[in-house]
C-alpha cells in the first residue's frame, strides 16, 4: 500500500519501535528483572506454601496475571513517556504539522505502545517458562486480549499525556490509579477468594476482566464472564479511543 | 494566484492576551516577502496559525486558495515550516530526523532518502548525518529544520527567523539556499530581526506590531520613504572640528570620522564638494546603520507612541465623572 496514511502511519510506527529497541535497557530489561523477582518470591518460595488457587498451583496461577501486569504497565509507560516527551521536546510539531489525520496519530503512537507491551509480554512469558510448564488452551481469547488490553492502556496513556504539563503529572495516574488497580485485579489471587461485598466492588475494576480472561486463555479458568469481559474491554476501547480523538482533534495541550 | 490569503485573523489567547486583531494579508504566489515585528508582535502567533499549531479565534486562512480550517490536510502538504526554536527529537540522527518528516508527507522511504541526500549534502550536512542530532552546533540545527521542511517540497515555505544567532559565513549560505529555491518557485515567507536580511532577499513586507499589520507594501517603496539617511565619513586627516556642510547636520564621531544625516533629494556630491573645500579627504564611507532598519526603528516607535497616547487619552475619559473629554 502506498496511500500516503500508510506511509504516514509505518513511520510512526517504525520510529516508536526503533525508540523502544534504542533504549532497551530502560524498556525491556527491568520488567524483565522485577517478573523474574516476582516468579522466585511469590511464585518459588511463597507460592509453594500457598498451594492450590483456582485448581492450579500457584506459580501457574500467577504467571498470566503477571504476563498481565507487564502488558498494562509497559504500554501505558510507552504511550505516556513517548507522547509527553514529544510534546515536551517540542517535535510532536514534526507530526502536528503535517497533513496526517488525528485518527492516523492515535493509531500510529498505539500501535507503538501495543508492540512494547507485547515485547515485554513475550519476555516474561519466556522467562516463566524457566519456572513451571505452560500450555495455552485458548490461543484465540489469550491474543486478543492481551490486545485489547494494551490497546486501552495505550489510550489512557495519551489522554495522561495530552494534559500532563510536566514529568511529575506522568507519574502520578501510574502510582495512584493504575499500580493499585493492578494489584487488586486478581494478578495474585482468584476474587473468589474475597467475600461477597469485596467481589462485587472488584468486579467495578476493569483489570479484573483483563486478568481473568486472559488467564482463562491460557490455563482455562475464569473468575468473570467472557462475553461481559470483552464488552467492558471493548467499551473501554470505543470510549478512550473518543476521548483521544476528541483531545487530538480540539488541538488540548498541543496546539495553542 | 495567491499563496497565502489571510481574512479578518483574530486570535485572543485564553489568559486574554489579543495577540491578532482583525489583520488580513495576501501573499503573491513566486513573492519572497518578509514579515516583520518587535518580539512580542504577533509574527509567531500567524505562523503558528497558518501552520495549524494555534488555533485561530475568528477570520481565515487560505493556501494557494486552500482553507487551512475545512481542508487542513492538502493545506499542510502545500507548508513547509521553519520555527525559530530546534523542534526536533535530538536523540535522533539528521537522516532519520528528514526521512521521517517525509514519511509524514506520504513520502516512500526510497524516495525520502534520495531527497535527504541531496537537501542534506545543499545544506553541507551530509558528513552529519549518522551523528546524534543533539550534537550538532547552533547553525547545523537551523539548516536541518531548512532541510526538513524542504523534504516535501511545499509550495510555500515559512521560516522563522532562520538565521538568528548563527555567524555570518552561515547566514550568508542560508540565504544563498534560500534564494535559490525562491527562483525555482518557491514562494517564501521569512521573519527575520536582521533587516540587512529583509532588504536584500525580499520583494514585499509587512511590518506587523500589537497584532496589527502596520505597513504592507514593496521593500523598494518603503525605502523611499527614508527622508534622512545616515552615513559615517572616515577622513585620511585628523579631525578636531566638526566641518560644516550646507542642509546637512554633522557630528565629530572621533578624530577620525565624522557623522551626516543627509536629507532625501541632497546629492552627497554637494557634501563631498564641501569637504573638498574645508580640506578634508575621505577615505571610506559606509551608512551608519541598515536603511530599513531606521525606518523600521522609526516606525514602530511612532506606532507604540501613538498607542500609549490613545491609552492616556482613554484614562482621561474614564476619569472624567461627566464623561467629557477633558
Amino acid at each position: 500500500m502506498s496511500h500516503p496514511n500508510w506511509i504516514g502511519l509505518k513511520t510512526i510506527v517504525t520510529k516508536e519501535i526503533n525508540r523502544i529497541l534504542r533504549i532497551w535497557i530502560q524498556t525491556i530489561v527491568p520488567p524483565a528483572i522485577t517478573m523474574t523477582l516476582y516468579f522466585i518470591i511469590f511464585g518459588n518460595l511463597i507460592g509453594s506454601r500457598i498451594g492450590q488457587m483456582g485448581g492450579h498451583n500457584y506459580m501457574e496461577f500467577i504467571v498470566p496475571g503477571l504476563i498481565m501486569m507487564s502488558v498494562i504497565t509497559n504500554s501505558y509507560g510507552n504511550m505516556v513517556s513517548s507522547f509527553f516527551g514529544a510534546k515536551f521536546g517540542k517535535h510532536i510539531e514534526e507530526i502536528l504539522v503535517s497533513p496526517l489525520p488525528n485518527t492516523i496519530i492515535l493509531i500510529g503512537y498505539v500501535t507503538g505502545s501495543v508492540v512494547r507491551g507485547l515485547m515485554v509480554g513475550a519476555v516474561v512469558l519466556l522467562i516463566s517458562l524457566f519456572f513451571t510448564d505452560l500450555t495455552i488452551t485458548h490461543v484465540g481469547v489469550t491474543l486478543s486480549v492481551v490486545v485489547l488490553t494494551a490497546i486501552v492502556f495505550s489510550m489512557a496513556g495519551m489522554i495522561n499525556a495530552i494534559f500532563a504539563q510536566k514529568f511529575d503529572d506522568i507519574s502520578i495516574i501510574p502510582t495512584f490509579v493504575l499500580t493499585p488497580l493492578t494489584y487488586l485485579g486478581g494478578v495474585f489471587y482468584s476474587i473468589g477468594l474475597l467475600p461477597e461485598f469485596w467481589q462485587n466492588v472488584s468486579l467495578a475494576n476493569p483489570i479484573v476482566y483483563m486478568v481473568s480472561t486472559f488467564r482463562y486463555g491460557i490455563l482455562g479458568t475464569s473468575d468473570v464472564s467472557l462475553t461481559v469481559a470483552f464488552s467492558v474491554i471493548v467499551l473501554f476501547v470505543i470510549v478512550l479511543g473518543s476521548i483521544c480523538l476528541l483531545l487530538l482533534h480540539r488541538g488540548v495541550g498541543l496546539r495553542s | 494566484m495567491s499563496a497565502l490569503s489571510i481574512q479578518n485573523l483574530s486570535k485572543t489567547y485564553a489568559g486574554g492576551v489579543e495577540a491578532l486583531k482583525d489583520v488580513s494579508l495576501t501573499v503573491e504566489e513566486g513573492d519572497f516577502f518578509a514579515l516583520l515585528g518587535p518580539n512580542g508582535a504577533g509574527k509567531s502567533t500567524m505562523i503558528g496559525i497558518i501552520s495549524s499549531l494555534v488555533n485561530a479565534s475568528s477570520g481565515s486562512v487560505k493556501v494557494f486558495g486552500t482553507d487551512i480550517s475545512t481542508h487542513r490536510s492538502a493545506a499542510m502538504r502545500m507548508i513547509g515550516l521553519v520555527p525559530q526554536e530546534a523542534n526536533f527529537n535530538q536523540f535522533e540522527k539528521p537522516l532519520e530526523i528528514v526521512v521521517n518528516q517525509a514519511g509524514y508527507y506520504g513520502i516512500a522511504r526510497a524516495q525520502a532518502y534520495e531527497r535527504a541526500e541531496d537537501l542534506l549534502n545543499r545544506l553541507n550536512l551530509w558528513e552529519k548525518r549518522n551523528v546524534l542530532s543533539r550534537t550538532l552546533s547552533g547553525g547545523m540545527k537551523r539548516r536541518l529544520m531548512i532541510a526538513r521542511s524542504m523534504m516535501h517540497q511545499p509550495r510555500l515555505l515559512i521560516l522563522d527567523e532562520p538565521t538568528a544567532g548563527v555567524d555570518i559565513e552561515i547566514r550568508r549560505s542560508v540565504w544563498k539556499y534560500i534564494e535559490s529555491i525562491n527562483t525555482d518557485g518557491t514562494t517564501v515567507i521569512l521573519t527575520t530581526h536582521y533587516l540587512e536580511e529583509a532588504e536584500q532577499l525580499c520583494r514585499n513586507i509587512a511590518i506587523i506590531d500589537q497584532g496589527a499589520i502596520v505597513r504592507n507594501t514593496t521593500v523598494k517603496s518603503l525605502l523611499t520613504e527614508i527622508d534622512i539617511e545616515t552615513f559615517v565619513l572616515d577622513s585620511v586627516q585628523e579631525l578636531n572640528a566638526c566641518p560644516e556642510i550646507q542642509g546637512v547636520t554633522t557630528r565629530l564621531r572621533d578624530d577620525g570620522s565624522i557623522e551626516i544625516d543627509l536629507p532625501r533629494g541632497q546629492l552627497l556630491n554637494s557634501v563631498f564638494d564641501d569637504l573638498q573645500r574645508a580640506g578634508i579627504e575621505i577615505r571610506s564611507m559606509r551608512n551608519k546603520s541598515n536603511r530599513l532598519e531606521e525606518l523600521f526603528v522609526r516606525m514602530i516607535d511612532h506606532n507604540t507612541q501613538s498607542s500609549a497616547n490613545d491609552q492616556r487619552s482613554a484614562a482621561t475619559v474614564s476619569l472624567t465623572p461627566t464623561g467629557g473629554v477633558k
